[in-house]
Protein backbone atom coordinates (compact mmCIF):
# COMPACT_ATOMS: atom_id res chain seq x y z
CA UNK A 1 0.00 0.00 0.00
CA UNK A 2 2.72 2.46 0.97
CA UNK A 3 4.91 1.66 -2.04
CA UNK A 4 1.89 2.23 -4.24
CA UNK A 5 1.32 5.62 -2.66
CA UNK A 6 4.93 6.57 -3.25
CA UNK A 7 4.54 6.01 -6.98
CA UNK A 8 1.59 8.39 -7.19
CA UNK A 9 2.10 11.95 -8.41
CA UNK A 10 3.29 14.56 -5.94
CA UNK A 11 -0.16 16.11 -5.56
CA UNK A 12 -1.59 12.90 -4.07
CA UNK A 13 0.51 13.14 -0.96
CA UNK A 14 -2.10 12.02 1.55
CA UNK A 15 -1.70 8.33 2.46
CA UNK A 16 -4.76 6.31 1.62
CA UNK A 17 -5.28 5.14 5.18
CA UNK A 18 -5.36 8.71 6.43
CA UNK A 19 -7.79 9.63 3.69
CA UNK A 20 -10.05 6.74 4.68
CA UNK A 21 -10.02 7.75 8.35
CA UNK A 22 -10.70 11.40 7.56
CA UNK A 23 -13.44 10.59 5.05
CA UNK A 24 -15.22 8.22 7.44
CA UNK A 25 -15.10 10.68 10.32
CA UNK A 26 -16.18 13.54 8.07
CA UNK A 27 -19.10 11.50 6.73
CA UNK A 28 -20.20 10.67 10.29
CA UNK A 29 -19.98 14.35 11.25
CA UNK A 30 -21.97 15.50 8.25
CA UNK A 31 -24.50 12.73 8.93
CA UNK A 32 -25.07 13.92 12.49
CA UNK A 33 -25.37 17.55 11.39
CA UNK A 34 -27.78 16.55 8.61
CA UNK A 35 -29.87 14.56 11.07
CA UNK A 36 -30.23 17.54 13.36
CA UNK A 37 -30.35 20.35 10.83
CA UNK A 38 -31.94 19.06 7.65
CA UNK A 39 -33.86 15.78 7.98
CA UNK A 40 -37.54 15.90 7.13
CA UNK A 41 -39.35 13.21 9.19
CA UNK A 42 -41.85 14.93 11.47
CA UNK A 43 -40.60 13.34 14.69
CA UNK A 44 -37.02 14.41 13.99
CA UNK A 45 -38.18 17.87 13.03
CA UNK A 46 -40.14 18.22 16.24
CA UNK A 47 -37.28 16.99 18.40
CA UNK A 48 -34.71 19.17 16.67
CA UNK A 49 -36.97 22.18 16.19
CA UNK A 50 -35.52 24.56 18.76
CA UNK A 51 -31.97 23.43 17.99
CA UNK A 52 -32.50 24.11 14.28
CA UNK A 53 -33.70 27.62 14.94
CA UNK A 54 -31.12 28.18 17.66
CA UNK A 55 -28.22 27.17 15.41
CA UNK A 56 -29.64 29.11 12.43
CA UNK A 57 -30.48 26.16 10.21
CA UNK A 58 -33.36 26.71 7.80
CA UNK A 59 -36.57 25.42 9.39
CA UNK A 60 -40.11 25.02 8.07
CA UNK B 1 -6.42 6.49 14.89
CA UNK B 2 -10.04 6.55 13.79
CA UNK B 3 -11.23 5.37 17.19
CA UNK B 4 -9.22 7.96 19.09
CA UNK B 5 -10.30 10.80 16.82
CA UNK B 6 -13.94 9.70 17.04
CA UNK B 7 -13.68 9.46 20.83
CA UNK B 8 -12.20 12.96 21.10
CA UNK B 9 -14.98 14.39 18.95
CA UNK B 10 -17.61 12.45 20.86
CA UNK B 11 -16.39 13.63 24.27
CA UNK B 12 -15.93 17.20 23.04
CA UNK B 13 -19.40 17.15 21.51
CA UNK B 14 -21.07 15.80 24.63
CA UNK B 15 -19.32 18.13 27.07
CA UNK B 16 -19.33 21.18 24.82
CA UNK B 17 -22.80 20.43 23.50
CA UNK B 18 -24.24 20.37 27.03
CA UNK B 19 -22.72 23.79 27.67
CA UNK B 20 -24.09 25.15 24.41
CA UNK B 21 -27.50 23.62 25.19
CA UNK B 22 -27.50 25.43 28.53
CA UNK B 23 -26.67 28.70 26.77
CA UNK B 24 -29.43 28.03 24.24
CA UNK B 25 -31.92 27.45 27.03
CA UNK B 26 -31.47 31.00 28.27
CA UNK B 27 -30.87 32.79 24.96
CA UNK B 28 -32.49 31.47 21.78
CA UNK B 29 -35.14 29.10 23.16
CA UNK B 30 -37.06 31.75 25.16
CA UNK B 31 -37.19 33.87 22.00
CA UNK B 32 -38.50 30.89 19.99
CA UNK B 33 -41.21 30.31 22.58
CA UNK B 34 -42.08 33.98 22.52
CA UNK B 35 -42.25 34.02 18.72
CA UNK B 36 -44.59 31.04 18.68
CA UNK B 37 -47.21 33.26 20.23
CA UNK B 38 -47.35 35.13 16.94
CA UNK B 39 -47.55 32.08 14.73
CA UNK B 40 -50.59 31.17 12.70
CA UNK B 41 -51.39 27.57 12.08
CA UNK B 42 -52.18 27.59 8.46
CA UNK B 43 -50.38 28.25 5.26
CA UNK B 44 -51.08 31.86 4.46
CA UNK B 45 -51.71 31.39 0.79
CA UNK B 46 -50.82 29.23 -2.15
CA UNK B 47 -48.06 31.59 -3.25
CA UNK B 48 -45.59 29.91 -0.97
CA UNK B 49 -45.44 32.14 2.07
CA UNK B 50 -45.11 29.73 4.89
CA UNK B 51 -46.34 31.01 8.19
CA UNK B 52 -47.50 27.64 9.32
CA UNK B 53 -45.84 25.55 11.91
CA UNK B 54 -46.85 21.94 11.95
CA UNK B 55 -46.26 20.76 15.45
CA UNK B 56 -48.50 17.73 15.21
CA UNK B 57 -50.74 16.82 18.07
CA UNK B 58 -50.60 18.24 21.55
CA UNK B 59 -49.15 14.98 22.80
CA UNK B 60 -46.03 15.47 20.73
CA UNK B 61 -42.71 16.08 22.38
CA UNK B 62 -42.93 19.66 21.25
CA UNK B 63 -45.35 21.52 23.41
CA UNK B 64 -46.62 24.94 22.58
CA UNK B 65 -45.74 28.38 23.69
CA UNK B 66 -46.92 28.03 27.22
CA UNK B 67 -43.52 28.16 28.84
CA UNK B 68 -40.85 25.55 29.32
CA UNK B 69 -41.63 21.96 28.66
CA UNK B 70 -39.14 19.56 30.20
CA UNK B 71 -39.37 17.03 27.37
CA UNK B 72 -38.93 19.76 24.81
CA UNK B 73 -35.92 21.16 26.64
CA UNK B 74 -34.44 17.67 26.90
CA UNK B 75 -34.93 16.91 23.20
CA UNK B 76 -33.46 20.26 22.23
CA UNK B 77 -30.41 19.61 24.40
CA UNK B 78 -29.94 16.10 22.97
CA UNK B 79 -30.14 17.42 19.42
CA UNK B 80 -27.68 20.21 20.20
CA UNK B 81 -25.26 17.64 21.60
CA UNK B 82 -25.67 15.47 18.47
CA UNK B 83 -24.96 18.49 16.28
CA UNK B 84 -21.96 19.44 18.43
CA UNK B 85 -20.53 15.92 18.04
CA UNK B 86 -21.00 16.27 14.28
CA UNK B 87 -19.23 19.62 14.28
CA UNK B 88 -16.37 18.15 16.30
CA UNK B 89 -15.94 15.20 13.93
CA UNK B 90 -15.97 17.50 10.91
CA UNK B 91 -13.23 19.68 12.43
CA UNK B 92 -11.09 16.73 13.52
CA UNK B 93 -11.41 14.95 10.18
CA UNK B 94 -10.42 18.07 8.22
CA UNK B 95 -7.41 18.73 10.45
CA UNK B 96 -6.35 15.10 10.35
CA UNK B 97 -6.60 15.04 6.57
CA UNK B 98 -4.45 18.15 6.37
CA UNK B 99 -1.95 16.57 8.74
CA UNK B 100 -2.27 19.45 11.19
CA UNK B 101 -1.30 18.98 14.83
CA UNK B 102 -4.59 18.92 16.75
CA UNK B 103 -4.62 20.94 19.97
CA UNK B 104 -7.16 23.04 21.84
CA UNK B 105 -5.50 26.11 20.37
CA UNK B 106 -4.84 24.92 16.82
CA UNK B 107 -8.43 23.80 16.29
CA UNK B 108 -9.77 27.32 16.91
CA UNK B 109 -9.01 28.80 13.46
CA UNK B 110 -10.70 25.74 11.91
CA UNK B 111 -13.75 26.20 14.13
CA UNK B 112 -13.94 29.90 13.32
CA UNK B 113 -13.60 29.17 9.59
CA UNK B 114 -16.37 26.58 9.87
CA UNK B 115 -18.57 29.14 11.58
CA UNK B 116 -17.90 31.63 8.80
CA UNK B 117 -18.94 28.93 6.28
CA UNK B 118 -22.07 27.68 8.05
CA UNK B 119 -23.04 30.73 10.09
CA UNK B 120 -21.98 34.04 8.61
CA UNK B 121 -22.10 33.19 4.90
CA UNK B 122 -25.61 31.65 4.83
CA UNK B 123 -26.95 34.39 7.11
CA UNK B 124 -26.16 36.97 4.43
CA UNK B 125 -28.96 35.46 2.35
CA UNK B 126 -31.06 33.67 4.93
CA UNK B 127 -31.07 35.45 8.27
CA UNK B 128 -31.60 33.12 11.23
CA UNK B 129 -35.34 32.86 11.43
CA UNK B 130 -37.88 32.52 14.17
CA UNK B 131 -41.04 30.43 13.95
CA UNK B 132 -43.66 32.61 12.28
CA UNK B 133 -41.20 34.43 10.07
CA UNK B 134 -42.07 34.65 6.41
CA UNK B 135 -39.96 32.19 4.47
CA UNK B 136 -39.60 30.65 1.04
CA UNK B 137 -39.89 26.95 0.26
CA UNK B 138 -37.94 24.84 2.78
CA UNK B 139 -36.19 22.59 0.25
CA UNK B 140 -34.95 25.58 -1.72
CA UNK B 141 -33.65 27.25 1.43
CA UNK B 142 -31.94 24.08 2.66
CA UNK B 143 -30.29 23.59 -0.73
CA UNK B 144 -29.06 27.18 -0.86
CA UNK B 145 -27.88 27.05 2.76
CA UNK B 146 -25.92 23.82 2.25
CA UNK B 147 -24.51 24.94 -1.10
CA UNK B 148 -23.40 28.26 0.36
CA UNK B 149 -21.78 26.59 3.37
CA UNK B 150 -19.93 24.08 1.18
CA UNK B 151 -18.76 26.67 -1.37
CA UNK B 152 -17.60 29.02 1.39
CA UNK B 153 -15.77 26.23 3.23
CA UNK B 154 -13.95 25.14 0.08
CA UNK B 155 -13.18 28.78 -0.72
CA UNK B 156 -11.70 29.41 2.73
CA UNK B 157 -9.63 26.23 2.50
CA UNK B 158 -8.25 27.28 -0.89
CA UNK B 159 -7.34 30.73 0.42
CA UNK B 160 -5.73 29.25 3.52
CA UNK B 161 -3.71 26.50 1.86
CA UNK B 162 -3.24 27.31 -1.81
CA UNK B 163 -0.07 28.94 -3.09
CA UNK B 164 -1.36 29.56 -6.60
CA UNK B 165 -3.04 32.95 -7.20
CA UNK B 166 -5.45 31.33 -9.65
CA UNK B 167 -6.82 29.16 -6.89
CA UNK B 168 -7.29 32.25 -4.73
CA UNK B 169 -9.35 33.81 -7.52
CA UNK B 170 -11.37 30.60 -7.83
CA UNK B 171 -11.88 30.68 -4.06
CA UNK B 172 -13.24 34.22 -4.16
CA UNK B 173 -15.61 33.24 -6.95
CA UNK B 174 -16.80 30.26 -4.92
CA UNK B 175 -17.42 32.44 -1.87
CA UNK B 176 -19.28 35.16 -3.78
CA UNK B 177 -21.21 33.00 -6.26
CA UNK B 178 -24.00 31.81 -3.90
CA UNK B 179 -24.82 35.44 -3.10
CA UNK B 180 -24.92 36.36 -6.79
CA UNK B 181 -27.26 33.42 -7.39
CA UNK B 182 -29.20 34.68 -4.40
CA UNK B 183 -31.05 32.97 -1.58
CA UNK B 184 -34.66 31.96 -2.12
CA UNK B 185 -36.88 34.79 -0.95
CA UNK B 186 -40.52 34.66 0.11
CA UNK B 187 -42.84 36.34 -2.38
CA UNK B 188 -44.17 38.56 0.36
CA UNK B 189 -41.71 39.22 3.19
CA UNK B 190 -44.28 39.82 5.86
CA UNK B 191 -43.67 38.35 9.27
CA UNK B 192 -45.89 38.20 12.29
CA UNK B 193 -42.91 38.27 14.59
CA UNK B 194 -42.03 41.75 15.91
CA UNK B 195 -38.86 43.08 14.29
CA UNK B 196 -37.14 43.60 17.65
CA UNK B 197 -37.64 39.96 18.63
CA UNK B 198 -36.46 38.74 15.22
CA UNK B 199 -33.37 40.95 15.32
CA UNK B 200 -32.49 39.85 18.84
CA UNK B 201 -32.89 36.24 17.76
CA UNK B 202 -30.75 36.61 14.63
CA UNK B 203 -27.88 37.92 16.72
CA UNK B 204 -28.29 35.36 19.50
CA UNK B 205 -28.59 32.49 17.07
CA UNK B 206 -25.30 33.35 15.36
CA UNK B 207 -23.54 33.64 18.71
CA UNK B 208 -24.89 30.24 19.76
CA UNK B 209 -23.77 28.66 16.49
CA UNK B 210 -20.32 30.20 16.93
CA UNK B 211 -20.09 28.66 20.39
CA UNK B 212 -21.35 25.33 19.05
CA UNK B 213 -18.31 25.16 16.78
CA UNK B 214 -15.74 26.62 19.14
CA UNK B 215 -16.51 25.03 22.52
CA UNK B 216 -16.88 21.37 21.45
CA UNK B 217 -13.97 21.89 19.05
CA UNK B 218 -11.69 23.27 21.74
CA UNK B 219 -12.53 20.42 24.11
CA UNK B 220 -11.99 17.84 21.34
CA UNK B 221 -8.68 19.52 20.51
CA UNK B 222 -7.65 19.50 24.16
CA UNK B 223 -8.34 15.77 24.36
CA UNK B 224 -6.66 15.02 21.03
CA UNK B 225 -3.58 16.86 22.22
CA UNK B 226 -3.27 14.32 25.01
CA UNK B 227 -4.51 11.16 23.31
CA UNK B 228 -3.04 11.42 19.85
CA UNK B 229 0.68 11.47 19.24
CA UNK B 230 1.92 12.79 15.91
CA UNK B 231 2.00 9.92 13.45
CA UNK B 232 5.42 8.73 12.35
CA UNK B 233 6.18 9.86 8.82
CA UNK B 234 4.81 7.24 6.47
CA UNK B 235 7.50 5.24 4.73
Amino acid sequence: MTTKAASLPQTVAVPRSRLAVAASLFAMGVGFVFLVGFSHPQSLHDAAHDTRHGLSFPCH
Amino acid sequence: MFGRLAACGLAGGILGGCLVAAIQAVTTTPLILHAELFEVHEVADAAGIILAHAHGTASDAVAHADGYDTTRLFMTSIMTVVCAIGYGWILLSAMYLKGAAITARSILPWAIAAFVATGLAPSLGLAPELPGSAAADLDARQLWWAGTALATAVGIALIAFSRNPLWIVAALVLIVLPHIIGAPVPPDPESRVPAEVAAEFAGASLVVQFLAWVIPGAIAGFLAQRLIRPEPVAA
